[in-house]
């Protein structure tokens, strides 16, 4: 479970975050919703305990996140930023690779090894294995990054907009996975993701966090806080929540 | 391929041992003139470089922008004021303690450089060597320490000093004048201990940081590793563009990122462009000398234009 007490953030004396109170269950795959500007990726980094809180905190599990120390909050949670401007030019192996430094601290043992190996397996890369990430598409790329995060092994993945500029077809193929990873089970992780793509949030969130303005509008299971009002209340336009072939999709009208 | 690297290496270094303008098996004393003049010349070429390239592979991959090097982030001018300050105080200063004053001006210069750094928007890769430029200058021409150092030195009557710092060459190394620059060997290995982590740092401040690592101290390490290397370089043999921004590039475009992976490759290659270009300097007017540093930036130039032509677009644009 994540805890968010209380939580204000600011950022250059500015206030981004207010007085956010929500928990985000243990399994399951949550969405961070909202509008530009409204404080998703803010929340996201707070989480990660990037960002010291002005006042409240944030628990994963049953620690301060903020508090802890830097290696051990990487064995907590994985982040997963938006992609950086400059892709650094390293192998798809060498990139998940990465992924286990916070446990080997530079001194990879064959067990990091192998759950590279695995990493690589699950999300499809075995061929790309020894390309370099600059030369890669973007969905074969992000692909490459959320490895990246699943080989970390942190019972946390926070992840921010991993579907921008992706076509479909790739965009889906990292929900389906995230969905099967974030399914209770010994290995299950906790998937916390922002989507800018309402039909993903709809299709794939079992719990939803709605923000705007630096303000938590409504948390909890997605049929309650993803409803044709609400969302148009949120996004100030006229959205619908309609049911197509037994899946919940979110149309402008 | 490693096998060509060494070879190549190795006929450098011979060409190095051999050519000069003492004639070797003639008059002079042959094997006063190798061991006094012509191995300091060759290992003080190759441990500049090797430096000088590593440097530039530690500062692109910190700001995480490839068209940056040491010499653009005002690192070598202010290693120039440091030793201006120190000889004007202490004029009769040991080279340590002239060492001393030019990495704590040296690391100074590029903290704040970095601090600029983190203010220029990331999306245009060409503003930050602009930054660089007006921040630093280069060839000792314009910039804000460049131009500080210039009218330092001017008022104080040691401009001929600061030229020979400004132009970097090798024909005044001799034993007992350039074992300083062993500390690059000693700064590299410590550099490989810290590759992985400075890897890290190239992929951004706050993915590093959610790996667990130390962004700060890392950026620390890095900056002292530098300004070391620099400040070493140009008290000893003076400052040297283009190495740390080429060396770096090519190999970055022809084996990826990977630090602690392309170490020994940037420090050889670093070497091996810098000893040519002393070696070169030595024969095209021979028995005069054209400096290493000219050498350099006249074919550094070319690439930089070809980098430039060739720099990667932002992920975003494709």
């Amino acid at each position: 479970m994540i805890h968010l007490e209380d939580l204000c953030i600011e950022r250059d004396g500015r206030s981004v975050l207010r007085g956010l109170q929500a928990r985000i269950p243990r399994t399951g795959l949550t969405a961070l919703i909202g509008p530009n500007g409204a404080g998703k990726s803010t929340l996201l980094h707070a989480m990660a305990g990037l960002l010291p809180p002005a006042q409240g905190r944030v628990m994963v599990g049953d620690t301060d996140i903020a508090a802890a120390r830097p290696q051990h909050r990487a064995h907590l949670a994985a982040l997963l930023t938006q992609s950086p401007m400059i892709v650094p030019r390293l192998t798809v192996s060498d990139l998940v690779g990465f992924g286990r430094w916070p446990h080997h601290r530079g001194r990879p043992d064959p067990h990091d090894r192998d759950l590279v190996q695995a990493a690589l397996t699950e999300f499809d890369l075995q061929e790309l294995a020894g390309r370099s990430i600059d030369s890669l598409s973007g969905g074969q790329r992000q692909r490459a990054y959320v490895a990246m995060a699943y080989a970390q092994a942190t019972p946390w993945m926070l992840l921010d907009e991993p579907l921008s500029a992706l076509d479909p077809r790739y965009a889906r193929d990292i929900m389906d996975r995230l969905w099967s990873l974030s399914r209770p089970g010994p290995d299950a992780r906790g998937v916390v993701i922002v989507l800018h793509d309402l039909g993903m949030a709809a299709r794939y969130a079992d719990w939803v966090l709605s923000l705007r303005d630096g303000l938590l509008v409504s948390s909890g299971p997605r049929a309650e806080v993803m409803t044709s009002r609400d969302l148009s209340d949120l996004f100030d336009t006229s959205l619908a929540v309609e049911e197509c072939r037994g899946h919940p999709v979110v149309v402008a009208v | 391929m490693r096998l060509a690297i060494f070879m190549g290496l190795m006929l450098l270094i011979g060409l190095s041992l051999g050519i000069g303008a003492a004639d070797l098996g003639g008059d002079a004393d042959t094997g006063l003139v190798v061991a006094v003049s012509r191995v300091p010349r060759t290992a003080a070429a190759l441990l500049a470089g090797a430096g000088l390239a590593l440097s530039g592979a530690v500062v692109q991959l910190a700001v995480q922008n490839r068209l940056v090097e040491p010499g653009l982030t005002g690192t070598p001018e202010a290693a120039m004021l440091g030793l201006l300050a120190i000889t004007l105080i202490l004029p009769g200063a040991s080279i340590m303690a002239k060492m001393a004053a030019a990495s704590v001006a040296a690391m100074a210069g590029m903290a704040v450089f970095l601090l600029l750094a983190r203010h220029v928007p990331r999306q245009d890769p060409m503003l930050l060597p602009l930054v660089g430029l007006i921040y630093g200058g280069v060839f000792g021409m314009g910039g804000i320490l460049g131009s500080t150092a210039t009218w330092f030195a001017w008022n104080a009557d040691l401009m001929q000093y600061l030229g020979v710092w400004q132009t970097g060459e090798f024909s005044g190394v001799l034993r007992g004048r350039y074992e300083l620059l062993w500390l690059i060997a000693g700064l590299a290995g410590v550099l490989y201990i810290f590759a992985d982590r400075i890897t890290l740092l190239g992929m951004g401040e706050d993915h590093a940081t959610s790996l667990g690592l130390n962004a700060r101290q890392t950026m620390l390490v890095a900056l002292c590793i530098v300004a070391a290397t620099i400040a070493a370089v140009v008290v000893t043999v003076g400052s040297m563009p283009f190495v740390g921004l080429v060396v770096p590039n090519i190999v970055s475009r022809w084996r990826g990122d990977n630090l602690r992976a392309n170490l020994p490759l940037i420090a050889l290659a670093g070497g091996g462009l810098l000893l040519a270009a002393d070696i070169l300097g030595r024969v095209i007017r021979w028995p005069y000398e054209i400096p290493a540093s000219t050498i350099v930036a006249v074919a550094g130039a070319g690439l930089f234009l070809w980098l430039i032509h060739a720099a990667p677009r932002p992920a975003g644009s494709r």
